[in-house]
């Protein structure tokens, strides 16, 4: 027999949550902010995900935009891209959706106590990593120096960008974006991300690397991480699956024996060197 | 454990009792048609087979359906949301020693963490009379991975030696079963020893067998990651998820919304998934992690020889053959991978 356990009847049951502001990113992008019907905080951590149901469409797991440190409500930013993201994009303020979550490990925000933090975004790669980023704004004093990074294809394809301004002009951070592309409008640096490294200093010892893009920037990201001597168990990433349950039972995003809803999805590159298939 | 005897017409009797004093709401069992086994609903104890070599479907159906809806919901301008989960009392007769072992492994992945409360309600209303395999398939290799033979995870276990059948009680509520339905006494030293004979001659019919200890599987694999032995097996895979569809310790689902004509309600269900077919592990933005049947291939071999072997410590593999015997291409043997394999390390 099997030991007799009470399983939460919420473990696929959704909490109803209300639609409280949308905001256009970039063409197909948007952020959704969200409060939960029962009136609790998310109580997430960055670099967590939720499952966000839309009745009748389906689910879909996204990460979370926003800080912790943010109250009252949280944030979704999502690219249209498949069903639920493209009825979701439809939806206006006052809208119903479900949440199920957070799921994940998030971050080990933890070990990034004390210690310089580079965060290197690859265009919605920004998305989980905004989290991260305003937490520690929030909490600065924990931390040592933090430098972001951020690439995207073309200017157009910028994101929160009343956000990178911002980043922009603080003093206690550094912020230096890229795009791979652009016309003669754009008077920033032009090209991959890789090419932002030469431009700042920062002790590799010291220093957590974490890194979340398409996967062909973290082949080149990593190699140019490792190069500067950071070590790797300090380069952190997060990956991209199609985490159907969240709750490490349906399988789909399975790399060799890790579920990466359950385990991940951050993954340190000391870890997913010894993962095949992972990137 | 405690052993009794029953002979077959009392066995008849039992399953009879059974079904007309609705000792559970479902009655099931193995019933052959047309050559082929299957559980099913029993109506009388004349439809229940024990003599049978596998079955199409393992008895995993009963507690993972193939659909099973999870919640229902009202769409409108207040939505709400509720979960589904129920289960009738069941008793299912006849299961071999091999699926046990995979139920085993079906309740490690669906209990040991985050406990599954869709399975748990349909596991926990479920008693288990096993019978033991004296006719195993061609494809079958339960010997080799030791899941032909088992002392638990049953309610009562049925084995055949002649005319009439040592039952072994193993959980209060078998033994309750019996002394409320059945005839039987004890069993003597020489039916067990009768028993014994049985399954150690059934041992002997396997004709498929690993060439080497399963215990040496994990490290194989993990040493072959780079063999052409999956792309050469795999290269006549047609991506049809056969193999898995039949395989009792699949525990895969993927995840859907069905909405009403009416539009103002609908339900969200799960249903088997398959990771051989195409898009298992395709994402959103198109990137597909496992894009070719080599690798797909591999990752099943890789869960059933290794993965679940080392999160769950039990058998990936009970080596029932199904897969085996479904698949077209006829690739779909673990044994056969391991052994070569092997042969090539």
């Amino acid at each position: 027999m099997v030991t007799q356990l009470t399983p939460k009847a919420s473990l696929y049951l959704p909490r109803l949550a209300e639609l409280t502001r949308v905001e256009p990113l970039a063409q197909k992008e948007k952020v959704f902010e969200f409060r939960l019907s029962d009136g609790k905080e998310l109580g997430h951590k960055p670099g967590q995900f939720v499952e966000i149901s839309l009745f009748g469409i389906g689910e879909a797991p996204i990460s979370i935009s926003s800080s912790p440190t943010k109250k009252g409500s949280f944030e979704l930013a999502i690219r249209a891209t498949g069903n639920v993201t493209n009825a979701l994009h439809k939806l206006d303020k006052g809208a119903t959706v479900g949440i199920r979550g957070p799921f994940g490990n998030g971050f080990p925000i933890d070990k990034f106590k004390n210690k310089d933090v580079l965060i290197v975004a690859g265009g919605i790669g920004l998305f989980p990593l905004r989290s991260l980023i305003n937490y520690i704004r929030d909490n600065r004093a924990d931390f040592g120096n933090l430098t972001v990074l951020f690439g995207c294809r073309a200017p157009v394809e910028r994101l929160f960008c009343n956000e990178l301004c911002t980043w922009g002009e603080y003093t206690d951070m550094e912020f230096l974006e890229t795009v791979d592309t652009c016309d003669e409008s754009w008077t920033g640096n032009v090209g991959v991300i890789t090419t932002l490294f030469p431009k700042i200093t920062f002790d590799p010892s010291n220093t957590y690397a974490v890194v979340v893009g398409p996967p062909i920037m973290y082949r080149f990201v990593i190699a140019e991480c490792v190069k500067k001597g950071i070590p790797e168990d300090q380069i952190i990433l997060s990956l991209e699956r199609r985490m159907k349950c969240g709750v490490g039972k349906c399988g789909h995003c399975q790399i060799n024996n890790v579920y990466v809803c359950q385990e991940g999805p951050v993954f340190t590159y000391a870890e997913l060197k010894k993962l095949k298939e992972a990137v | 454990m405690q052993n009794k005897i029953i002979s077959k017409q009392d066995l008849v009797s039992f399953v009879n009792n059974l079904i007309k004093e609705k000792a559970a709401e479902e009655i099931v069992g193995v019933k052959a048609s047309d050559g082929k086994y299957a559980f099913g609903e029993l109506a009388n104890a004349s439809e229940l087979c024990l003599d049978y070599d596998v079955t199409l479907l393992p008895p995993k159906k009963y507690f993972l359906p193939q659909k099973e809806t999870v919640l229902k919901f009202k769409l409108g301008a207040k939505p709400s949301v509720e979960p589904v989960a129920d289960a009738k009392s069941i008793i299912i007769i006849g299961v071999h020693p091999y699926d046990i072992k995979a139920i085993e492994l079906c309740d490690a992945v669906y209990t040991s963490t985050n406990p599954d409360p869709n399975y748990l309600l349909k596991r926990n209303k479920a008693t288990i009379i096993g019978v033991d395999c004296l006719n195993p398939n061609p494809k079958a290799f339960c010997p080799s991975l030791g899941t032909a033979i088992v002392e638990s995870g049953f309610d009562l276990m049925l084995t055949d030696i002649g005319d009439s059948y040592v039952v072994a009680v193993g959980t209060g509520n078998g033994d309750k079963l019996l002394n409320k339905y059945a005839k039987t006494k004890a069993a003597t030293d020489s039916e067990l020893a009768q028993r014994d004979n049985q399954r150690r001659q059934a041992l002997g019919k396997y004709k498929v067998s690993l060439n080497m200890p399963s215990s040496e599987v994990p490290g194989l694999l993990e040493a072959s990651w780079d063999s052409p032995v999956f792309k050469e097996k795999s290269e006549t895979c047609l991506s049809c998820g056969s193999c898995v569809m039949v395989c009792p310790t699949c525990v895969c689902f993927d995840v859907q919304d069905d909405i009403a004509l009416t539009l103002d309600k609908g339900e969200r269900y799960r249903q088997w998934d398959a990771c051989m077919l195409v898009d298992f592990a395709k994402v959103a933005t198109g990137e597909n992690f496992r894009d070719d049947k080599e690798k797909r291939f591999r990752h099943r071999m890789y869960r059933k020889g290794m993965y679940l072997i080392t999160r769950y410590e039990k058998p990936g593999c009970v080596g029932c053959g199904r897969c085996a015997l479904a698949c077209l291409a006829q690739i779909a043997s673990p044994a056969e991978t391991f052994n070569l394999l092997k042969e090539a390390s």
